[in-house]
């Protein structure tokens, strides 16, 4: 058995398990449902007279902070709570292709989610001509984000096997690395800290990344952020539960 | 076919299982008795690779679990204990999952699947979600699970815990016709489950074995001739239930 025919066999069992439960579609609506207000009604889209999405993707990070906990919470935990990981685990495969399987199910998951949003982006092209090469842009880095909370909240997920814990733990994770970037965090540090302290600490941040993607300039540095988070998320997740059995 | 040497498993400071040494040949139908924390689980799950064992060594079909887990795990049919599936799919769709993963293809998985559904009752219930069937439907699920590969090695734990009367018999079936191709352990705390299904026994008490040898042999031991007697004799019992509920 390939590493990839396994990890292949995990995301279809995990990917259409979101659509046999309520959760996708209760996911999809909130999701939708979110986005839209707080674009249209605190961000005050139509107002801004603007043909730009700025207003849109500014929320992104903000809204993940939250919605992809609720989907990350229950990747390991859940397994480890019914028992099911003692029968996944000992099918003849590996453990990354698992830990795999299951973050590409729910990253598609959340990109499929974030595809729905298309209505903003017809209304935007009716209303105006805005640069479609920046709201492309800035769609893939929001997914990327998304990528990168969701490899935090699988691996946090494989620590407990109660989801609410899971859930609480990753909220305040994703927050502390969001907002790493944000002025309120690096002015308590601008004023004594070297300034490549200052960078470094502001480097981590997905607001930095994400900002310098919304641009509309997909900086290689940028992408390889996003990809290296994730890869060192997800071998830590196989790490924890290599552990777990350990002898 | 199965060959366990020196076997040791700790966790923290408790011993579970304090070496454990035994070999299970073709056609033999193994019980593992012993009092609930006795270490039988815990000895089914070193076999099948979920857990890594602390010391010691096991052989599945000439292969080491830690050194060739993949190899051992394919030649594994594994029912682990309270028959943990993925509640929200249907059987069938929970049956392709496992042939998908133990590499089965198109016809040789329809096969499998149609001979496993066929050898557990499954009929009936193929496209009702797992989490809507009875405990013993339940049970078969995780018994189709584990035979479908045909694989030369099972290993249950406690295969009719909770079932009904005929459920039992139906599963000691099962079982008995199951067992002169391959080399099978079963836990149980039924001891008349021994009787009807195990040509051989084991009894094991605080991780150690005690108590070795054919049910008739397990019988001769005591003068009552009741494997009850057999059973409280060697094993220790948890803190005394006070009768008179005085402290």
């Amino acid at each position: 058995m390939s590493f990839w025919n396994a990890t292949a066999a995990v995301f279809r069992r995990e990917f259409f398990g979101y659509f046999a439960t309520p959760l996708a579609y209760v996911f999809i609506v909130i999701f939708l449902l979110a986005m839209g207000s707080f674009t249209f009604y605190f961000g005050q889209f139509f107002n801004t007279g603007r043909a730009e999405l700025d207003v849109f993707f500014g929320f992104h990070p903000w809204l993940y902070l939250f919605l992809i906990p609720a989907l990350s919470m229950r990747l390991w935990a859940e397994e480890q709570k019914s028992g099911t990981i003692e029968l996944l685990l000992t099918l003849p495969i590996p453990v990354s292709a698992a830990v795999v399987g299951k973050f590409l199910a729910a990253w598609a998951f959340a990109g499929i989610a974030l595809l729905l949003t298309f209505p903003i982006w017809l209304t935007v092209n009716y209303l105006g001509t805005p640069d479609n090469g920046v709201i492309f842009a800035s769609y893939l880095g929001s997914w990327l984000m998304a990528g990168g909370y969701l490899a935090i909240g699988s691996c946090i997920s494989a620590l407990t096997n109660n989801q609410v814990i899971a859930f609480v733990v990753t909220v305040v994770a994703c927050f502390l690395i969001t907002v790493s970037g944000h002025n309120i965090v690096l002015d308590f540090f601008q004023g004594w800290a070297p300034t490549a302290l200052v960078n470094a600490i502001s480097s981590f941040s997905f607001l930095t990344h994400f900002a310098a993607i919304m641009e509309g300039v997909i900086d290689i540095r940028d992408l390889i952020f996003f990809g290296a988070l994730i890869g060192l998320f997800l071998f830590i997740n196989v790490v924890v539960i290599d552990l777990k059995r350990a002898g | 076919m199965i060959e366990i040497e020196g076997l040791v498993r700790r966790f923290g400071d408790l011993t579970a299982v304090g070496g454990i040494s035994l070999k299970v040949a073709k056609g033999e139908v193994l019980g593992f008795l012993g009092p609930n924390g006795a270490g039988k689980s815990t000895t089914m799950k070193m076999i099948t690779g979920f857990i890594a064992p602390s010391e010691g060594r096991i052989t599945v079909c000439g292969h080491d679990v830690v050194e060739q887990p993949f190899e051992a795990q394919s030649a594994i049919g594994y029912l682990p204990e309270g028959a943990p599936a993925y509640p929200d799919m249907t059987p069938v769709e929970f049956l392709n999952f496992i042939a998908q993963v133990r590499g089965l293809k198109d016809d040789a998985a329809r096969k499998a699947i149609d001979t496993a559904v066929a050898r557990t009752g499954l009929q009936g219930v193929l496209d009702q979600r797992i989490e809507t069937l009875s405990k013993g439907f339940k049970r078969r699920v995780g018994l189709a699970q584990a035979i479908l590969h045909n694989p030369p090695v099972l290993i249950m734990d406690e295969p009719t815990d909770g079932l009904d009367p005929n459920q039992k018999q139906a599963v000691r079936s099962l079982i008995k016709s199951m067992s002169a191709e391959k080399a099978i352990i079963i836990s149980t705390h039924i001891l008349e489950e021994v009787d009807a299904v195990c040509t051989r026994a084991i009894i094991i008490d605080k991780g150690r074995i005690v108590a070795d040898g054919t049910p008739a042999d397990l019988l001769a031991k005591s003068p009552t001739k009741r494997l009850d007697d057999v059973f409280r004799a060697l094993t220790t019992p948890d803190a005394e239930i006070n009768a008179e509920g005085r402290a």
